[in-house]
């Protein structure tokens, strides 16, 4: 087996860029600046400001993915159900914002909500005057939405397109009135589309630093900010290095949880 | 003539399973010989031994006199038609059957040539730029049989090469093949769990159970006298019950004795006896040892198949007159019919 | 109720793609503010491209998305092809490690490829944003790939051996023919990857390397640039003219 693993390139690889960096991430989140062993790092992690920045990456990622989520079901669904032609060409359309770089298309709404973007401008001509739509939540929030919506659709969409029709027509000959059909036929059987489409749209979320970069000015800092000023601006690796982990942790527990919903889903399946 | 391909001791094991046991067996050069048994008996793994895709955990494969247990397949001079076909899908006909000379950087009008003639052989002629995924089922066989031929191999291997096709095409395939192997005069072996196909083809057939030989002989002598209850069973559809040799010539079954003429055995010893259901000759109760009931009849095209229950044992019999369903009958079968062979663990 | 539907659709849609359009519009206004349009001009296309910063960027962005994906490409196609040959348990552990850099977050797989870096005493720039590259984009080759080889029929790569084509001449004739919708499927993937990373090249590169996602990013927090819309114009009519053009290539090989 070893003559396998390091036998190939790629296995050797893999095990100096994607599993030795790793360790030194692990090794340095639980060492000082000297290189002895501590918890210290964790524990500078308990500080309130820490934790509740923590609290708002998951908070805020959560509340995109609910929104994604109630935006994005309903229009796979409607997706599934228009005529063949308009389909195709709605699938398309979905698709190709994802092809634009994920900067523009977050520069795009900076430009459009800054003090002397678009709706700004709008405002002025009702004669509200001009305001200042970055820098919050709410943008942090629609960012969000914005760049991961697809990423939510796509994968509801080729669930809810593979349901059989014949178990949607046995189902309505059995008695089921349109309702019943959705709640007891279509929605369970899009539990797999829905999980993915949570899953796709939560990680990018839960870690990112551009948005709150672009669109939260500095003022609305997520985990991923932390991370980024502590590698490239206080150039405490160590500390930088316990968050990454913790990041981490957040990823595998919410992948754990996922992934016993799918299991269970499979089960009810068979 | 010199034996072209012989193994001796040839044994495969997976782990714990011996799939292959002991095998020894040889072809001649020009031979028609198949290897016959049902699935999972070990017949493709020979076969895929002697092509070079398994290697032996003991015993040898000699090629022409020479050992050739562990060359790799490409370093053989044989080739194999194999049951799915296996055709390149990403290249035209003409491609698939110029693959092999190709690699032997063989002149391109040569290859053209050669392309062209075995198009003719396998009745495809003008096919050369037909995709794969055009061409029907029988198509590919040949395509797949006119690409190992064009490297005239020593040995042809055949792996179930018509086990995909319907019966009629089947039937067709048969008797081309075995033209083809007359014509070019190259050795082939065949595996085939269709013992009619095994019966029509070979010179020489080799019936297989779990790993092990257990008859070798020409179509006609495995026919006629099968060695066991196995080979008899699996030849073709049989009475297989027991009895007890009496004396030479004479055997006692389901305790009434009848002549036949087997003899060698011991006094009282417990034999299977084989009677082929197309031996059996119907008539009145009253004129037959042994009378039972009709408790089926079923039209078969050329034959009624018909089951008659008599005492513990029910006798499949085919016969060109039909009977009535619980019509008494009497069973009778002339001496030679009827096949005395020692007792074997046989699982039939 | 088919009119909400469709109006539900179209709003967001629209939501998807007044951003984009709004850019694209304002990319051709005469003044800096977009919103505020004082009449048509390219000047901005002009300015972009004799911005030298940009142009670099842009020119590092290429030179990386062509070498990392051609190298993930080949590294994860032979991989695969390994990966495919395991026992069940050992391609099970190994495709494991291979979906570390899928799951991890961005930003993790960033700072721990520069952690690495730095252990090594590797100056940051073009080879360990290279090396990053090919990290992250390889992973994917190998699951497009591996699919099309599990879809392989066993006995056309022992035919190919049968009729006497060596198991390296068997790989390129047979097997990798085969398997090409997956190789260029994976190439694509790793390219596109390249072209839009911004996370990872920004903490592994350094030394006045920048790709055009990170040049977008420091520009766009010194404010708004409508140089960055005549950019975005021209990065997504490429985008949209070479999805026509493969799906144009797809359409006419499929008949």
């Amino acid at each position: 087996m070893f003559k396998k693993l390091s036998g190939t390139p790629y296995m050797l690889w893999s095990i100096i860029f994607i599993i030795v960096p790793l360790f030194l991430v692990v090794f340095y989140a639980v060492s000082t600046k000297d290189g002895d062993l501590t918890f210290g790092n964790f524990k500078r992690f308990a500080d309130p400001i820490f934790i509740s920045v923590t609290v708002r990456s998951i908070y805020i990622a959560l509340l995109a993915t609910v929104v994604c989520l109630v935006l994005g079901y309903p229009l796979a669904y409607g997706i599934t159900s228009v005529s063949p032609k308009y389909e195709k060409l709605l699938v398309i359309l979905l698709v190709l914002p994802m092809w634009m770089n994920f900067l523009l298309r977050t520069y795009a709404w900076q430009s459009l909500l800054g003090r002397n973007g678009m709706i700004s401008s709008l405002l002025k001509l009702v004669g509200l005057g001009r305001v200042e739509l970055l820098f919050n939540e709410g943008t942090v929030l629609l960012g969000m939405v914005y760049n991961f919506l697809p990423f939510m659709v796509l994968p509801i969409y080729t669930v809810l397109k593979k349901i059989d029709t014949k178990i949607i027509e046995a189902a309505e000959d059995l008695g089921a009135n349109k309702i019943t059909v959705f709640m007891k036929i279509v929605l369970p059987l899009s539990v797999p589309g829905i999980i993915s489409g949570i899953t796709m749209t939560f990680m990018p979320a839960v870690s990112t630093f551009v948005i709150p970069a672009l669109l939260g000015g500095g003022k609305y800092t997520l985990i991923g900010n932390l991370i980024e000023q502590q590698f490239l601006l206080v150039g405490n690796w160590n500390f930088g290095s316990a968050l990454s982990v913790i990041l981490m942790l957040i990823v595998l527990i919410s992948a754990a949880i996922l992934y016993r919903y799918d299991k269970q889903e499979e089960r009810v399946n068979i | 003539m010199a034996r072209l391909i012989e193994t001796k001791g040839l044994t495969k094991r997976f782990g714990e399973d011996i799939v292959v046991d002991n095998l020894n067996l040889w072809v001649k050069k020009n031979e028609f010989l198949t290897l016959l048994g049902p699935s999972g008996c070990g017949k493709t793994t020979t076969l895929r031994m002697i092509g070079g895709f398994e290697f032996p955990t003991s015993g040898d494969i000699i090629f022409n006199g020479e050992i050739i247990n562990h060359v790799p397949p490409y370093k053989r001079q044989i080739n194999t038609v194999f049951q799915k076909y296996a055709l390149f899908p990403h290249l035209n006909v003409y491609e698939n059957i110029a693959f092999g000379l190709r690699l032997k950087k063989i002149a391109e009008d040569d290859i053209k040539n050669k392309v062209k003639k075995m198009l003719e052989l396998v009745n495809l002629n003008g096919f050369e730029k037909r995709r794969i995924a055009s061409l029907s089922g029988g198509q590919q066989q040949r395509i797949a049989i006119a690409r190992a031929l064009v490297n005239e191999p020593a040995v042809l291997l055949l792996d179930e090469p018509l086990g995909a096709l319907d019966l009629k095409l089947r039937k067709e395939m048969q008797l081309e093949l075995k033209g083809m192997q007359k014509e070019l005069g190259i050795t082939f072996i065949y595996v085939t769990h269709d013992q009619e196909e095994a019966l029509t083809m070979s010179d020489k057939i080799i019936i297989m159970n779990k790993g092990i030989i257990q008859q070798i002989g020409s179509p006609i002598d495995i026919y006629n006298e099968p060695v066991n209850a196995f080979v008899a069973d699996f030849i073709g559809e049989s009475n297989i019950t027991s009895g007890i040799m009496l004396d030479d010539y004479r055997v006692s079954i389901n305790g009434i004795e009848f002549c036949c003429v087997d003899k060698g055995f011991q006094k009282e010893e417990k034999v299977d006896v084989v009677i082929r259901p197309e031996d059996i000759i119907l008539t009145a109760p009253d004129d037959s040892y042994i009378s039972g009931v009709v408790h089926s009849v079923t039209f078969k095209g050329v034959h009624y198949e018909i089951m008659v229950r008599a005492q513990e044992h029910t006798w499949i019999i085919h016969s060109t007159t039909c009977s009535e369903n619980g019509a008494e009958v009497g069973l009778c079968f002339e001496p030679e019919n009827i096949h005395i062979m020692k007792k074997g663990d046989v699982n039939v | 109720m088919r009119l909400i539907k469709r109006f539900y659709i179209l709003a967001i849609i629209a939501f998807l793609y007044a951003p984009i359009l709004f850019l694209m519009f304002f990319s051709f206004n005469q003044g800096k503010y977009s919103g505020n349009w004082e009449g048509f001009s390219i000047h901005w296309y002009v300015k972009l491209f004799n911005d030298k910063q940009i142009m670099k960027a842009l020119y590092y962005t290429v030179l990386v998305a062509v070498l990392s994906s051609a190298a993930a490409t080949i590294l994860g196609t032979m991989a695969a092809y390994v990966i495919f040959q395991m026992k069940l348990r050992t391609q099970k552990l190994v495709l494991n490690v291979n979906n570390i850099p899928l799951l991890n977050p961005d930003i993790v797989t960033g700072v721990a490829l520069m952690a690495l870096y730095a252990s090594i005493n590797l100056r940051l720039g073009l080879l360990t944003m290279l090396l990053s590259h090919i990290t992250f984009s390889t992973p994917y080759v190998v699951l497009s790939v591996l699919p099309k080889l599990k879809q392989l029929s066993k006995d056309t790569v022992e035919a190919a051996l049968d009729l006497g084509a060596t198991p390296f001449q068997a790989f390129t004739k047979v097997i990798l023919p085969e398997i090409m919708p997956g190789v260029i499927a994976g190439a694509l993937i790793a390219f596109t990857l390249s072209i839009d990373d911004f996370v990872i090249s920004f903490f592994t590169t350094g030394n006045g390397v920048t790709n055009l996602s990170i040049t977008v990013y420091s520009m766009a927090r010194r404010g708004i640039s409508p140089e960055i819309n005549a950019l975005s114009t021209l990065m997504f009519t490429t985008v949209i003219t070479m999805l026509l053009i493969v799906n144009k290539r797809i359409e006419v090989k499929d008949i």
